[in-house]
């Protein structure tokens, strides 16, 4: 049964009215706050409230909000809740959005955009619907929260890896059957102001690069590298900074497929070969994607930097390890060390001391390997191995071993 | 790092531009262009040529020249006129093998749109924030690309192309006073439209961006108070508690599989 209060308005406002003819059916004796002859509230105390379950008199001071606080009874888990659904049915225009995908995943930047996307279509005339391009696999559930109206996935064998410019040869049959009014690109080092300069380069438009106050009518750009505000009237392709709106967190959107064809296959000139192995230790921890901590919990310290090197993960350490001497200083993570940003951020004996927790807030996903399963670091971590770091860091190094003989076979095989 | 010379006869075209220091304004050799400099200097040493469209009076310039340029091209334009369509033409005209630039300027529009309409006008593949140029055999050329988080990516392409020049590349040498004042300016002029859309801007100094507020949409007190002082919980992922290490193990790999960092 639902929790929700019901009230009849209706009812209410015959209550309130004094004049009219169902006035009288109405129980306006039994209300508790009732207006007097000269129009001033009276209320009467002994009508407040309802008796509770062990016959204690309740004053609900929440106004029918009582269930949705958690007053009463527990209810059997959080409810999940239903956002009202935004539709758009033959939309007049389409405002086109091609989101970065870092990892397949939308980025905090592109939900930002798509905020602004649904600004510039609230501001014009006519209903128009928010196209999302996303190129290779995606691995996003929440298109639908984000305010993703149409979508148009590209994930076929040619847009996996770097193709600049076949994923330009689809921008531009994007343009060809869309028309879109506005073209966004998240101007961001991830590949979004490279496919909207490239795109700018082809369709002749002067686009408006860093972004950040963008209306129907003008728009606020910087200029001079970040030192001067150029303020324009609003072209048709943008490439928008950080937080140039705010992200959709009211409605959901149907996020419906749509697809072009005749995308033609363009003979790429640049040839991907791939990602250079990098020496994981020499990359800024600050900007490291995949960091593999150490805290209190580790005794074995070669076995901890074997597992490491076989990931190829960049080290970290909590400031126990750092104090206790096993870690350099530069190698700390948390409040008083670096502030990581990994992606992934694997904490082997860390149970989570507040400014450790504050360092690795922009993580993405944590995973914990802990002897107790009650820490703050299990608590935050997405994964969480309760039992011995040495066993598990042995059986992690054998499987990353293995993983590494299996892909130098791979490459022989290839190279052959 | 120390670069081997690519024997061939390369002909490379870096282009600069007046750079500002970002905290006194002051004109100064651009971060961005100096690398690209710095790279086609390794790359050759007699065939570079550095390319610039604007002011041949620029003090700028001259701390392009200390860094042992024997001279530099300018091609005399207005300070308000399209930089792009000359370029094109001169490169056009001489058919370089390489162009390298910056990613953006550090003054005027900053849009980083040069390499692309060069790029776009020439019919040139362009590679974009490259941290090195490896080796060029039978005109292919083997690229590093710069990626975020120190990341590096390689690709061929055949020449000529235009690359732009990431932070990641080489830093530039020194400029030296002597051969910054000996260098030769070599002036050509040309003709451009003048930039009448840039006309109708305003520009003024950046403003502060406003930091973004946390909204908290609650409707009650009840609420309200949860959310200031609710310890912020993950979305309870998944505990391994009771299974054998191996097992535990192996959930760990499939999470960084699938994330695709272990590579």
């Amino acid at each position: 049964m639902s929790d929700v209060i019901r009230r009849d308005p209706r009812v209410e406002w015959i209550a309130r009215n004094r004049l009219h003819p169902l006035h009288g059916t109405v129980g306006v004796a039994e209300e508790a706050e009732v207006r007097g002859p000269s129009g001033l509230l009276r209320k009467n105390p002994h009508k407040v409230g309802f008796i509770g379950p062990n016959g204690i008199k309740r004053i609900d001071r929440l106004k029918g909000n009582a269930a949705a606080a958690g007053g009463g009874r527990r209810s059997s888990g959080p409810q999940e809740v239903q956002l009202p659904l935004h539709q758009v049915e033959n939309p007049d225009f389409y405002v086109v959005v091609v989101p970065d995908m870092v990892g397949g995943r939308l980025t905090g930047q592109d939900k930002d955009i798509l905020g602004q996307a649904h600004k510039l279509v609230a501001a014009s005339e006519g209903n128009g619907a928010v196209l999302a391009v996303a190129f290779g696999t995606s691995k996003e559930e929440g298109f639908d929260t984000a305010g993703v109206d149409r979508l148009l996935l590209l994930d076929g064998e040619e847009y996996q890896g770097y193709c600049p410019e076949q994923q330009l040869a689809a921008l531009v049959e994007v343009e060809r059957n869309f028309t879109p009014k506005y073209w966004l690109f998240p101007d961001s080092v991830n590949g979004g102001a490279d496919l909207g300069s490239r795109l700018a380069a082809r369709l002749g438009e002067r686009p408006a690069v860093q972004a950040w106050q963008v209306d129907a009518e003008t728009t606020v750009s910087r200029g001079a590298g970040g030192t001067s505000d150029i303020t324009r009237a609003t072209p048709r392709l943008l490439m928008l900074a950080e937080e140039c709106a705010d992200q959709i967190d009211e409605t959901r959107h149907e996020a419906l497929p749509v697809e072009i064809d005749g995308v033609p296959s363009v003979i790429a000139k640049l040839q991907d070969q791939g990602q250079v192995a990098v020496d994981p230790n020499a990359i800024p921890l600050g900007e490291a994607e995949f960091i593999l901590s150490a805290g209190n919990g580790i005794h074995n310290w070669d076995q901890f930097h074997d597992t490491a090197a076989a990931l190829g993960a960049t080290e970290g350490a909590s400031r126990v390890a750092v104090d206790d001497g096993f870690m350099p200083r530069f190698r700390q993570v948390g409040a008083t060390g670096t502030w990581v940003t990994a992606r992934v951020y694997v904490a082997v004996g860390i149970s989570g001391a507040i400014q450790h927790m504050q360092g690795i807030g922009q993580c993405d996903k944590v995973v914990a390997i802990n002897t107790d399963a009650g820490c703050d670091m299990v608590k935050r971590a997405a994964l969480s191995t309760i039992g011995d770091s040495e066993e598990i860091l042995a059986e992690l190094l054998r499987l990353a071993q293995e993983f590494r003989a299996k892909q130098a076979e791979g490459g022989d095989q290839d190279a052959a | 790092m120390q670069h081997k010379q690519i024997s061939q006869n390369l002909n490379v075209v870096s282009l600069i531009s007046v750079g500002k220091h970002p905290q006194s304004g002051r004109e100064r050799r651009a971060e961005q262009d100096g690398r690209a400099v710095e790279l086609g200097m390794n790359l050759a040493s007699d065939n570079l040529t550095v390319l610039h469209a604007g002011d041949p009076q620029q003090q700028a310039l001259r701390s392009y020249a200390g860094m042992g340029l024997k001279s530099i091209r300018v091609l005399q334009l207005d300070s308000a006129a399209d930089a792009v369509a000359p370029l094109g033409n001169y490169l056009q005209q001489h058919g370089p093998d390489i162009v390298l630039t910056g990613i953006r300027a550090e003054s005027g529009e900053s849009s980083g749109m040069v390499p692309y309409q060069l790029a776009e006008q020439l019919g040139w593949p362009l590679v974009p924030r490259i941290a090195d140029i490896v080796d060029v055999k039978d005109g292919v050329a083997e690229v590093l690309q710069a990626l975020p988080r120190g990341q590096r990516r390689a690709l061929k392409v055949r020449l000529p192309f235009v690359a732009s020049v990431d932070n990641a590349a080489q830093e530039a040498r020194q400029s030296a006073y002597g051969p910054a004042s000996r260098a030769l300016m070599d002036l050509q002029a040309v003709e451009s439209a003048t930039d009448d859309v840039r006309a109708a801007w305003e520009e003024a100094p950046a403003r502060k961006r406003p930091k973004r507020l946390k909204v908290v949409k609650a409707k009650t007190a009840a609420e309200r108070f949860k959310a200031a002082t609710a310890k912020s919980q993950g979305d309870g992922g998944k505990v391994m508690k009771n299974e054998p290490a191996a097992e535990q193990a192996q959930a760990i790999f499939d999470l960084l599989i699938e994330e695709g960092v272990l590579r």
